[in-house]
């Protein structure tokens, strides 16, 4: 016994050195930025995780993600479960990458009420159903700064038509379609003084509560081009309509709104907003409401908002100024819409994939409350009404409640399924992912994520079949996940297998600007469409030169140069031009001759105030350019095209105003061996 | 001939319709920029290829190292092929009907020269557009041609050439062979006519 005692002593200096050195490394640890292995961010990776989400080279994801840019205005399109970015689809923003919204062609598409806007913040994408199922034809995406819709063409995975829409501000509560997008249909989050002109009143501030009216807009689709035409609005109470989502099944009529400032506080709404213990569900029949508007219900007024679409044959965006709109009143129409009470401020509302369940994540809110629409229907058919607001029927909340999960988290945010009775839901304040059973309401795991999560996204998580193998977090906060890149840090999104009973944390990946909500599907859906190119012979661009030889610069007026120009490997033509004049209007109309896969060119001049044009193969693009000086100007190709990319550039000549250079132009001394040259048949 | 001979003559002649169905021969190009490969399909009448404007993109990439651009105009034989397949069709369709075995002979040898010279001339084809190089070419290889190979697989630069015949020579084949074996199988009707006892034997 004592000779044991005796041996520990002895062990104790030693042990405290090893105890030192441990700490000495642990605290090296901490100061070391690189080092990531003693990172406690590191935890709960799954130990096959690098295996799952590698995507070998030369081979393709399994999903196509897209992800809102919020901010930015823009789509990103990832790559699942690899987490690689595919492409950038400029939407409501300028893009000076490929010329969007500085193209001649494509301005007109940020055209607006307010003329041109540049910019939007765009926050939820949501891909076209069919039968309740992503198809794969169109994205559709909401600008919530200045209320205006798009849809993205998924064959060429850019922006074919914005909507604005009128008697709306802040379209957050938006896009959703319908089950076989009968109708794509957007909120207003920003209850304002509607003037029933077109506008708002000039209204005093203090009037919100008797002025101030929200709506709600119902987009049609066309079920085979997709374009979008806004068929009515309903005006509804003063509130923010803060998110939705349309029932499917038994509830595919059905359209769910979450709402917040029932208060009506029109200022300091951190506060004023945040009274009330209940605010509200509004749950609105769309079929109903479309036959209302259809059988003579709807009143009609007039409105002032700019409709763009473009042109699949000339690539030309044109702008329709609408002039009307029809609206709709929920108390001339009995039976379209209810209000269901839901604690506190909610966020999200997901319906299950079977439509029954309505699931409301109330962020503030200490249980997440689990609406049912059968019971939905018994409290409207047995009138269990507990009074009614604007003349819009309140529904007993434990009438229509199927029950709560307690204590899921802190801040519950968004919930999507995984078809296999479970639902996911996002929690902001605590940080965490959580898994619960819809039947009973049980909390059956939780995984933290890095940081402060808001939407997730299940692929095909809000449809009647998810595909449940994973889930994506979108999460607001990055601090140090990646090394550190001064203050703006990008967003940081968390690939998550959900396949087996835990989830499992796979990948981070950063994001571009701000991802708010996303929507996934599967690649065999779109990628066998994705166009290659745009064929020559169909191309209808009023200034489309189709070979060389019909190449032309023309002064068509005073000050107006029209250049029609072709680009093929490896040059523009013409490639030398004189006779512009300081002032000049130069309008570079560029053919891009190509026929082939991956082979688009660039025009950018020098001084141009505007940004380049990227040309696809058979398309046209125009930029403008007005020199300031005279002298000679480059030009160039400015897309890595071929071998001889770093030779396709040109020289435009420009002279003082009013000078006698005449307009000539050509490209090359004598005839030479260029194929573009001959007939490009 | 015996009428099964006669028809097997009739298949030989109609065979050469394949021509008009395929291509005769096809030369494929691969490259690391090409995954997907290149194909240039020669007809009897047409050029064409794995896309509507396969030409072009053949131009593209030639005329860095100078060759001539291809057109199917540059091609008088595209223009004139086609009355000649239709000629030996048509005159098939006749030995098959009078069902003379000289005939058979006669055509079945035509036949075979005429597919001769249209491989040669192929050949010169291959030739002129792989060595007559503008001097202004952009990419010299010095002591470098470009001559596609006629059959089988090359490495020109940074794409491996092969060209390999088609469908529509599988006609010209079937149209040799089967008439060839026409005369064949005849030669037998002479010898059983020269020996009738052999008949009555059986």
């Amino acid at each position: 016994m004592e000779n044991s005692i005796f041996k520990l002593k002895k062990l104790v200096p030693k042990a405290a050195l090893l105890m030192a050195v441990a700490a000495g490394t642990a605290l090296q640890g901490c100061s070391n930025t690189e080092g990531s292995s003693s990172n406690a961010t590191t935890e709960g990776v799954a130990s096959d995780a690098a295996s799952a989400v590698y995507v070998a080279p030369g081979k393709h994801d399994e999903l196509y993600s897209f992800l809102s840019g919020g901010f930015n205005g823009q789509v990103s399109v990832y790559g699942l479960p690899s987490g690689r970015l595919l492409k950038i689809i400029p939407v409501f923003t300028q893009s000076g990458e490929n010329g969007y919204g500085y193209t001649e062609e494509s301005k007109a598409m940020l055209q607006t009420s307010h003329g041109f806007v540049p910019w939007d913040d765009l926050h939820h994408p949501k891909l076209s159903r069919k039968d309740g199922m992503t198809d794969g034809r169109w994205l559709f995406v909401n600008g919530n700064n200045t209320p205006r819709v798009a849809r993205i063409d998924l064959k060429t995975f850019e922006t074919v038509e914005i909507m604005e829409l009128p008697n709306s501000a802040g379209n957050h509560c938006s896009p959703y379609p319908t089950n076989n997008n009968e109708y794509v249909i957007a909120g207003t989050r920003f209850s304002v003084p509607l003037d029933m002109k077109g506008g708002t009143g000039d209204v005093s501030l203090d009037k919100y509560e008797e002025e101030f009216r929200g709506s709600i807009s119902f987009i049609k689709v066309d079920p085979n081009e997709g374009d979008m035409e806004l068929d009515f609005q309903i005006l509804v109470p003063g509130f923010d309509y803060d998110l939705a989502n349309g029932g499917k099944g038994p509830s595919e009529d059905w359209v769910f709104f979450t709402t917040y400032n029932s208060e009506k506080a029109g200022t300091l709404k951190e506060v004023g907003a945040s009274q009330n213990d209940k605010d509200y569900l509004a749950a609105v029949n769309w079929k109903l409401a479309a036959k209302y508007a259809k059988e003579g219900k709807a009143r009609e007024m007039p409105a002032n908002y700019y409709h763009n679409k473009m042109d699949k044959s000339t690539h030309i965006a044109k702008s329709t100024v609408k002039k009307k709109v029809r609206y709709l009143l929920p108390e001339e129409c009995p039976g379209m819409m209810y209000l269901l009470p839901a604690p506190k401020s909610p966020h999200g509302i997901d319906v299950d994939p079977t439509g029954e369940f309505m699931v409301v994540s109330g962020k503030l809110a200490s249980a997440i409350p689990v609406f049912s629409f059968s019971k939905m229907q018994d409290a409207i058919k047995n009138k269990k009404f507990d009074g009614e607001k604007n003349g819009i029927p309140v529904l007993q909340y434990e009438s229509v409640l199927k029950g709560e999960v307690k204590e899921p988290g802190l801040g519950p945010l968004h919930t999507e399924f995984d078809g296999k009775g479970n639902a996911y839901t996002s929690m902001f304040v605590s940080s965490e992912v959580v898994k619960w059973k819809i039947d009973e309401l049980k909390v059956v795991d939780r995984i933290p994520v890095y940081y402060s999560v808001g939407h997730l996204m299940i692929p095909g998580g809000d449809t009647k079949q998810p595909h449940g193998k994973y889930l994506v977090a979108m999460n607001k906060i990055t601090k140090d996940r990646y090394l550190p890149t001064g203050p703006e840090l990008a967003h940081s999104a968390q690939l998550i297998d959900i396949s087996g009973e835990k989830m499992k944390l796979l990948l981070d990946f950063p994001t571009v600007a701000e991802p708010h909500y996303a929507q996934a599907i599967a690649a065999e859906k779109v990628a066998p469409n994705s166009t290659k190119f745009y064929k020559l012979d169909e191309n209808k661009h009023p200034h489309a030169v189709k070979k060389e030889a019909d190449v032309s610069v023309v002064r068509e007026s005073k000050n107006r140069v029209r250049v029609k120009m072709t680009a093929i490997r490896s040059h523009l033509t013409p490639d030398n031009i004189e006779g512009v004049q300081v002032g000049d209007t130069v309008l570079f109309h560029v053919t891009n001759l190509e026929q082939d896969w991956d082979v688009p060119h660039g025009l950018a001049v020098m001084g141009a105030n505007n940004a380049e044009a990227l040309i696809m193969p058979g398309a046209t693009q125009t930029i403008t350019w007005v020199p300031k000086k005279a002298g000679v100007f480059p030009f160039y190709c400015t897309d890595f095209c071929s071998a001889l990319h770093q030779e396709m550039q040109g020289y435009i000549r420009v002279s003082p105003k009013g000078s006698n250079v005449p307009i000539t132009f050509s490209t090359g001394k004598k005839k030479q061996n260029i194929p573009g040259v001959a007939s490009t048949k | 001939m015996k009428a099964y001979q006669k028809l097997l003559m009739l298949i030989a002649s109609l065979s050469l319709g394949l021509l008009f169905v395929f291509p005769m021969w096809k030369i494929f190009l691969k490259a690391p920029q090409y995954p997907e490969g290149l194909e240039l399909h020669i007809w009897v009448n047409k050029l064409g290829g794995s896309s509507e404007s396969v030409l072009q993109n053949f131009n593209i990439l030639n005329h860095y190292i100078g060759m001539e651009p291809i057109h199917a105009e540059s091609f008088a034989e595209l223009k004139f092929m086609p009355y000649i397949v239709i000629a030996f069709i048509v005159t098939g369709i006749i030995v098959a009907l009078i069902g003379r075995r000289k005939l058979v002979l006669a055509w079945t040898s035509l036949l075979m020269v005429a597919g001769a010279v249209g491989i040669l001339d192929f050949y010169m084809w291959l030739v002129k557009f792989g060595t007559n190089l503008d001097p202004k070419a952009a990419i010299k290889v010095p002591g470098m041609t470009y001559i596609p190979p006629l059959l089988g697989n090359k490495q020109l630069l940074n794409f491996e050439a092969l060209s390999l015949p088609a469908l529509g020579s599988l006609g010209i084949f079937m149209a040799i062979t089967i008439a060839g074996l026409t005369y064949y199988l005849s030669l037998k009707n002479k010898t059983i006519a020269a020996n009738p006892e052999k008949v009555m034997v059986s």
